[in-house]
């Protein structure tokens, strides 16, 4: 796809760390509003994606390898099975929430406190594991759609397909 | 009878999928077939786990004098339409590309003048 | 209207038939049958899993291990797409 108008670019560079905030506060309060990891990846992803339609296939791919997109897949993958051994490791069972009421030191817990039963405000040290699930699942979602998104839209414009 | 209106709504959305799977010649409308079943699939597994006069299973805040077991919404048949929704994306950018890939070698999108598998 | 098309029509309506006569007798609307299980997760959310949000909870940590197979469809997706796309180095 050929590059859009000056119009167009400018105000998408402004919109874009806009919606790249908003996608990661849907990731990071997982655990207390609706939302979670799938939720928030597929906003940031929509808004890469908006990115690549305004500067065009062929600028975005000389500038972005997707080898580095793969890797940081592969990363999410590896840190969303750490933490599921680490549950084995540490608790007992595999996938066990072995952070919720666990001290470190002495007053300082890791998203470790328990919410007082009933409908209570939001306190973000809660949750136990899934803060850092949902972090490794949104990395996953994020660089999977915008990898597939960038092969396809420069593999349909090269000069062997138009016929 | 008249209160399964949403269990219907969901057979005639499988239906229209349906129809456009078997009665049509291009692949790119089969694909969209293909992608209207699976959200009447979806529709049916949200509509399964709903509560008359129901508010979502979430804590934080809730709505003044809400009853919790007995008011709230089941949440296993939502968690389960997350997944189904993420198997459904996977499969339609699967078989996008191999639509992609079956125009660059034949030169048309006719279902019925694509039938050789040898060359 | 060939005799294919005619077949293909009457085996549709057979099929819808079976299918609305099976839409019609699920549980009626509002009203799921026998909720004990989740009545159990949404009670117990906030002490033994230590989150405000009943879904999260559902899908990371009662049900971890099909986010865990998800996971890994993600993962076959792309590595697919990746490798229908690739070119020839000269």
């Amino acid at each position: 796809m050929s590059e859009m108008s000056k119009i167009v670019r400018t105000i998408s560079n402004v919109i874009f760390p806009l919606i790249t905030i908003f996608g990661l506060y849907v990731i990071a309060h997982g655990h207390l509003t609706p939302g979670g990891g799938f939720q928030g990846g597929a906003v940031v992803a929509s808004g890469c994606i908006m990115l690549l339609a305004a500067y065009g296939s062929a600028w975005a791919f000389e500038r972005i390898k997707e080898k580095r997109l793969t890797a940081f897949e592969s990363l999410g993958a590896v840190w969303f099975i750490g933490v599921a051994f680490l549950g084995l490791f540490v608790g007992g069972i595999f996938f066990a929430n072995f952070l919720v009421g666990l001290k470190l030191f002495d007053n300082f817990t890791l998203f470790g406190n328990i919410p007082v039963v009933g409908s209570t405000l939001a306190d973000i040290n809660t949750g136990g594991v899934l803060p850092l699930m949902n972090f490794a699942v949104g990395l996953k979602v994020i660089a999977g759609l915008f990898a597939v998104v960038l092969v396809m839209a420069y593999a349909s414009s090269l000069k062997e397909w138009k016929k | 009878m008249i209160y399964n209106i949403p269990f219907i709504a969901v057979v005639v959305m499988i239906f229209i999928g349906l129809y456009a799977v078997v009665f049509r010649r291009n692949l790119i409308k089969m694909v969209i077939g293909i992608t209207i079943i699976e959200c009447g699939v979806n529709l049916f597994l949200i509509t399964l786990g709903y509560r008359e006069g129901g508010v979502a299973p979430i804590y934080t805040s809730l709505p003044k004098g809400t009853r919790y077991p007995s008011e709230m919404v089941l949440p296993v048949p939502q968690a389960l339409t997350l997944t189904s929704i993420v198997i459904g994306v996977a499969v339609l950018a699967l078989m996008l590309s191999l639509v992609m890939h079956i125009y660059k070698h034949y030169g048309t999108l006719d279902v019925r003048k694509i039938r050789r598998l040898k060359e | 209207m060939t005799t294919r098309h005619i077949v293909a029509v009457l085996v549709f309506s057979i099929v819808a038939v079976f299918f609305v006569f099976s839409a019609l007798m699920i549980h009626p609307f509002g009203d799921p049958g026998s909720p004990d299980m989740d009545n159990h997760i949404i009670k117990n959310t906030q002490t033994e899993a230590g989150t405000n949000n009943g879904v999260t909870s559902v899908v990371f940590d009662y049900r971890g291990f099909d986010t865990l197979g998800e996971a890994t469809i993600l993962f076959t997706a792309v590595a697919g797409v990746m490798m229908i796309f690739r070119r020839k180095k000269r």
